[in-house]
């Protein structure tokens, strides 16, 4: 048979023939889709093409860094560079990238549902989405603005020229997007679960959305609120955040931060539940205290609301609302790290297979901890007096986010690749690519660490020129990286003409998910299943062999 | 008592809530009158969550989902308060 497009590739089993990716044709098929796996590849494409967006300015603002002078771009357009890098990066890919790719696809497979609970609101969602997305690029075709991602006031509500006012409606719609995907996650897990699917059975990959879809729908109203308050300054001069006009000039950083300091476990809780299922996959073995990681993920979500107030301590606020502040960030290290020894303790005496996603996991553990523990420095009062506003604090989000969330992205790729596409990708590659941007993650933000200890502002182009050798040191890292991020590109694409048909179950792993076709057929289970055991009930093969279903398990060493 | 008398009854209470704020901020009642006022908005939001949007025929988990956002609200207000009061 030909094989001329990938939906015209052998089908190896009857499934493969009535996929949900021939389930219609066209592009209207598509865009007026109600099938949450075809929702997430919406998503897919277009959170791709932002992250291409914004890693453009990242390109142009490493560019500039090469030099201590400013010779590519000119003051504001550094300010524009990092402000469009910013504000696409955290809310049309960071927010959405996992959830909404993800967690669209595997949730409804993972608790056994035929759809999310609200499909046509599932779309409504994406629309929204792109409605903010294009609106942002509109912006940057008309000249951008320079606020930063933060909008801090006075400069937005007062003395920026450019198009705060369209920046802001843009990120105000798109809250509504994670909102109704909040919601509908919220309500599918609780009232979609297949039969015999307890919360004790749950995967804690759908632990780990409840709880972000709890932050989506409890802080996302906070900032659209705060945005439309500065947009009523802005215009109408209205008193809210300027002293002049009665005011609070600190309003704006609190109700702000209340939100964005949640927002950062909106992207790395989705995260942490892929890592939990990447690494119980590789390792073969039960999880480690199951109650204790989904437990985390709740406290997580609620101890994250409280502590916003550590971005603010050298910004006026006063000093005993520091101290709290202080020390509830201290307690909110306590579940995340719970989670790196519950992953730690589940790969102790596993059968360990060194494959693509589990490098992406190992990568987000390890740069996850340096994230987290560099947080912990920033928490206390004393060494935030000295590096806040530094490079160093750049360095410690970088890892958070991009050494984290987006690793266990890639991850998370390349470990459901197989089951979104019906295609097997190259392993040798992946696992290059993994360690590509392993290194080059580290090799980019290492050193702004220590630039940000000698004390290198954050948001400046013009620097000492003592700091230069590290800030080339870094834009060579991103250089790197950014091979490391296009490397994928290829193969994945590649695979999908040329890649072996999967399978079912290619990794030999528990979940549901892995019980259906590749790619599953349209409305998942021709019978919904009935669930009878926990999650990774691992060894499959050793404990009932007629449940055997992995060929790869014969490849294991 | 039918379903569209309530209504009304609770629409008439909404609209005596309403003059009691607009007769407060004419007293002289100086920083007190926030307090004031924002206890009649939030007994209003109650009245409108009990009754329209009928938490009172709803189970435990959709009242604790209709709560969460006071919840949350009260987290805000807390630690704003912590910072504003001891500045
Ligand atoms: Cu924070």
């Amino acid at each position: 048979m030909s094989r001329r497009t990938s939906q015209d590739a052998i089908p190896d089993t009857r499934e493969e023939r009535a996929s949900y990716l021939n389930a219609g044709q066209g592009l209207g098929s598509w865009l007026l889709t109600h099938d949450h796996k075809r929702i997430a590849l919406l998503y897919l494409i277009s959170i791709t093409f932002f992250f291409a967006v914004a890693g453009c300015a990242a390109a142009l603002i490493r560019a500039d860094l090469l030099t201590p002078e400013a010779d590519l771009l000119s003051n504001e357009g550094y300010n524009r560079a990092f402000s469009l890098h910013g504000i696409i990066m955290v809310w049309f890919f960071l927010i959405p990238s996992i959830p909404n790719v993800f967690g669209n696809f595997l949730i409804p497979l993972m608790i056994g549902a035929r759809d999310v609970a609200f499909p046509r609101l599932n779309l409504a969602s994406w629309y929204i989405f792109m409605a903010g997305g294009l609106l942002t690029l509109a912006i940057v075709v008309m000249g951008g603005v320079d606020t930063g991602w933060t909008f801090y006031t006075p400069y937005s509500s007062t003395y920026s020229n450019a198009y705060v006012i369209g920046a802001l409606a843009a990120v105000f719609i798109s809250g509504f997007s994670s909102i109704l995907t909040g919601l509908n996650f919220i309500v599918t897990v609780h009232k979609c679960r297949a039969p015999g699917m307890t919360w004790g059975r749950l995967p804690l990959f759908v632990w780990s959305h409840y709880a972000t879809s709890v932050i989506f729908v409890l802080a996302t109203p906070v900032l659209s609120i705060t945005l439309l308050l500065v947009a009523l300054e802005r215009i109408f001069g209205v008193g809210i955040f300027d002293p002049a006009l009665g005011g609070d000039p600190l309003l704006f950083q609190h109700l702000f931060w209340f939100y964005s300091h949640p927002a950062v476990y909106i992207m790395v809780l989705p995260a942490m539940g892929v890592v939990t299922e990447l690494i119980t996959a590789a390792a073969h073995k039960r999880v480690f205290g199951y109650w204790f990681i989904a437990g985390s993920s709740i406290a997580i979500a609620v101890i994250g609301f409280l502590v916003w107030g550590h971005h603010m301590f050298v910004a006026g606020q006063s000093p005993y609302a520091s101290a709290v502040f202080s020390f509830l960030s201290i307690v909110v290290a306590v579940p995340s790290a719970i989670k790196v020894y519950n992953w730690t303790a589940t790969l102790h005496k596993g059968e360990i297979l060194l494959d693509g996603p589990f490098l992406f996991a190992l990568a987000f553990i390890g740069l996850f901890v340096v994230g987290g523990l560099t947080g912990l420095m920033l928490a206390m009062l004393a060494i935030d007096v000295h590096v806040h506003d530094t490079y160093f604090v750049v360095a410690h989000f970088h890892y958070i986010m991009v050494g984290g969330t987006v690793s266990a992205f890639f991850g998370a790729l390349h470990y459901w690749w197989p089951k979104i596409t019906g295609r097997l990708h190259s392993d040798l590659w992946s696992r290059v690519s993994a360690i590509l941007i392993f290194g080059g993650f580290n090799m980019t933000f290492f050193p702004q660490f220590l630039l940000g200890y000698e004390g290198m502002p954050r948001r400046y182009h013009v620097y000492d020129p003592s700091f230069q050798v590290l800030n080339v040191m870094s834009s060579v890292g991103a250089s790197i990286l950014g091979l490391g991020y296009l490397l994928p590109l290829t193969y994945l694409l590649w695979s999908l003409r040329y890649g072996k048909p999967a399978g079912p179950n290619p990794w030999g792993a528990t979940g549901l998910e892995w019980s259906v076709a590749s790619p599953p057929p349209k409305h998942n289970f021709e019978t919904i299943p009935l669930v009878a055991t926990g999650p990774y009930r691992y060894p499959l093969e050793a404990d009932a062999p007629d449940e055997g279903e992995g060929e790869k398990e014969a490849e294991r060493v | 008592m039918t379903a569209s008398l309530r209504l009304v009854l609770v629409w008439a209470a909404l609209m005596g809530l309403l003059a009691l704020t607009i007769g407060a901020s004419f007293l002289p009642l100086g920083p007190v009158l926030p307090v004031i006022s924002y206890a009649i908005a939030a007994a209003k939001a109650g009245l409108v969550l009990w009754f329209f949007m009928e938490l009172r025929e709803e189970g435990g988990l959709a009242r604790l989902a209709g709560m969460a956002g006071f919840i949350w609200l009260a987290f805000l207000l807390t630690l704003l308060a912590a910072d504003l009061t001891t500045r």
